[in-house]
């Protein structure tokens, strides 16, 4: 929990990850500029006093994690979402093992989201249910540039990612993370592309999709899809640090958020390790619109207790204290959410 | 910006560092709808032969192209290393060209389809499906899209009583003359629409206008593609400089979406050569 004038903030991570990228799990090259593409990022988005070493960088373990998410990030609960890379890393790059370990040994603290590959065919499926059988998971990150054997990528929409929605849906899987990657096959279209969630959305609407870093590099696609449909929500990975490099950029994303899929579908979380959350949440509950942006509501403090943590605690289940909850807004399901609606909550 | 070409240039070389250069002022990153001389992705130019006392007509030009990051998308470091494999042949004078994009994830693959002129299905081979034409459309009609959107809303915050609905009714004439109108134009013209005073501003990538009750939700709409596309650019830039150490000496200021961060001429330059 975060406190701050004498409001409490609870606090869920819903995007974390205990990777490992040192160079003996490397497969090759494409280890390396992976884990270095992110600790550009890391570099690029961090203040000066929040920077890592690449050697820290490269693997944390369970211990650091949970310091830096619960003992100095004053985070609640924390959900993982892994990315295997196995043609990247001999061992694949989350740990899923590990993961699964650490957060059956802290149910209260972590939330363990597993992940699958719809290349793999009928025996994916038979492994999925397997996995699931012993791990128990209630959501999915699906990375869609993963790399498999001649293939780049796939589709959401694609007939066997299907056929593992379907098997999602028997066996109360009912929470799908995406992440949109670079490389999806054919070349000839976008390769952010979101409409494959789209059409994924519509026909899995007792599923719920949290499009990962909102979409971005198409932030304007995925709000002109999520506004449509009722169960598609954001996740702020990799948006959050620009409160601190860019300001007015990491504004703009907010106040589209707000605008074309409303307060209660916004999810926070540091993707962690590319960043920690502490000074994540600490600025984000200092963060406002800049008073000139008159197209945008100012945020309340609803709004961010809502983001920081509520919105992902109730897709999850997660155990709030009575006193920390506050209600949905009474926002229409689909299409953008009137401004004005902004002004009333910040009325109340 | 040459790196590592100390020699000076003969004074009867045909073509010049600087020649090339001007000729990649035309390439555009596709996604960012800028020039690629203006994003810093030029690493190096370097020209061979072509002076008449080396007793040959044709030089040899080597380009290096730099990206943000190693997965940068695929399809455009192709796009942009083609074009500017095709820029650089067009300079009256130019024999061989070799264009090398450096450390991506795809720099063997895509180094070798250029270098055997192998085109983008004979680059990508089951990866690729017809042609990257579906893919540059696509982000010139979200350049236009953003163009427009900076030129109607500067006319709301110019006017804190113009209705977002009025905006449907606004003609290019209305428009101030400046850096953001010509930004329109050049749009405009690049998908084939009227230049004409009285053409109607907002409008979609085929020049249909909106009915009045849907203005305000089009300019939203606009206003998330331009969020991005700034965004973006900027993002992009900063990933660069992060990258390779002095690249932020070979790009271009960015007026739009700019914030004190971008404000990256006070960190340390390296020294550029200057151009014979």
């Amino acid at each position: 929990m975060y406190s701050k004038d004498g409001e409490n903030y609870f606090i869920v991570d819903a995007h974390i990850a205990l990777w490992d990228a040192r160079p003996e799990n490397q497969r090759n090259i494409h280890g390396k500029q992976f884990i270095d593409c992110f600790y550009d990022y890391h570099r690029n988005l961090s203040p000066d006093s929040e920077q890592w070493t690449y050697e820290e960088y490269l693997y944390q373990g369970g211990e650091r994690l949970m310091k830096d998410l619960f003992t100095d990030g004053y985070v609640d609960h924390a959900i993982f979402q892994p990315a295997y890379l196995g043609e990247f890393y001999h061992r694949g790059f989350g740990q899923t093992e590990e993961a699964y370990g650490l957060a059956a040994a802290n149910p209260d603290k972590l939330t363990y989201n597993h992940c699958f590959d719809p290349r793999q065919g009928e025996a994916g499926l038979d492994q999925l249910r397997a996995d699931h059988e012993r791990m128990g998971f209630q959501g999915v990150k699906l990375y869609t540039a993963e790399w498999h054997g001649e293939s780049r990528g796939y589709k959401l929409s694609d007939p066997w990612t299907y056929r593992y929605f379907e098997e999602c849906r028997k066996l109360g899987i009912k929470n799908i993370h995406v992440h949109k990657g670079p490389t999806i096959r054919p070349l000839d279209r976008d390769a952010f592309d979101v409409s494959d969630v789209d059409h994924a959305a519509s026909d899995f609407t007792d599923l719920n999709f949290v499009v990962e870093h909102v979409g971005l590099p198409r932030l304007e696609d995925f709000c002109w899809i999520a506004t449509q449909e009722p169960n598609v929500h954001g996740g702020l990975a990799v948006a959050m640090p620009f409160m601190h490099s860019r300001p007015r950029y990491f504004a703009q994303i907010i106040g589209e958020l707000i605008y074309w899929i409303g307060e209660d579908r916004i999810q926070f979380s540091s993707d962690y390790a590319l960043w920690t959350p502490r000074w994540l949440v600490e600025r984000f509950v200092d963060f406002q619109i800049p008073e000139d942006m008159t197209e945008y509501a100012q945020l309340t403090t609803g709004q961010k207790k809502k983001i920081l943590g509520l919105n992902a605690a109730k897709m999850y289940g997660i155990p709030v204290p009575a006193e920390l909850q506050i209600p949905d807004a009474e926002e229409t399901a689909t299409g953008p959410r009137q401004p004005e609606r902004a002004d009333l909550a910040s009325a109340r | 910006m040459t790196i590592a070409h100390l020699e000076a240039e003969p004074l009867t070389r045909t073509v010049t560092d600087d020649a090339v250069r001007r000729s990649l002022d035309a390439v555009l990153d596709p996604e960012l709808d800028e020039p690629i001389t203006e994003l810093g992705f030029v690493r190096s130019i370097r020209v061979n032969g072509g002076a008449v006392d080396e007793g040959t007509t044709d030089a040899t030009v080597e380009v290096h192209l730099r990206l943000p990051t190693s997965f940068c998308s695929p399809n455009f470091a192709y796009l942009m290393a083609s074009d500017s494999k095709d820029a650089v042949a067009a300079i009256p004078g130019v024999g061989r060209v070799v264009v090398e994009l450096d450390d991506h994830h795809d720099s063997d693959l895509i180094n070798a389809g250029l270098a055997a002129d192998a085109g983008y299905r004979g680059t990508f081979r089951h990866e690729a499906e017809d042609s990257l034409d579906e893919l540059r459309g696509t982000f010139r009609r979200k350049a236009h899209t953003a163009a427009m959107e900076r030129c109607l809303t500067s006319l709301l915050r110019a006017d804190g009583d113009l209705p977002e609905q009025e905006l449907g009714r606004v003609r290019l004439g209305d428009l101030p003359a400046g850096r953001e109108k010509d930004a329109l134009l050049r749009r405009r013209s690049a998908l084939g629409l009227s230049g004409d005073d009285d053409a109607p501003v907002l409008v979609d990538a085929e020049g249909r206008t909106y009915p009045a009750e849907a203005v305000p939700l089009a300019l939203r709409r606009a206003r998330s593609t331009r969020i991005s596309i700034d965004g973006n650019a900027h993002f992009c830039r900063g990933l660069l400089r992060t990258r390779y150490e002095g690249s932020g000496a070979d790009q271009a200021f960015r007026p739009e979406g700019a914030e004190p961060a971008d404000q990256h001429g006070l960190l340390p330059l390296t020294v550029k050569e200057p151009h014979s």
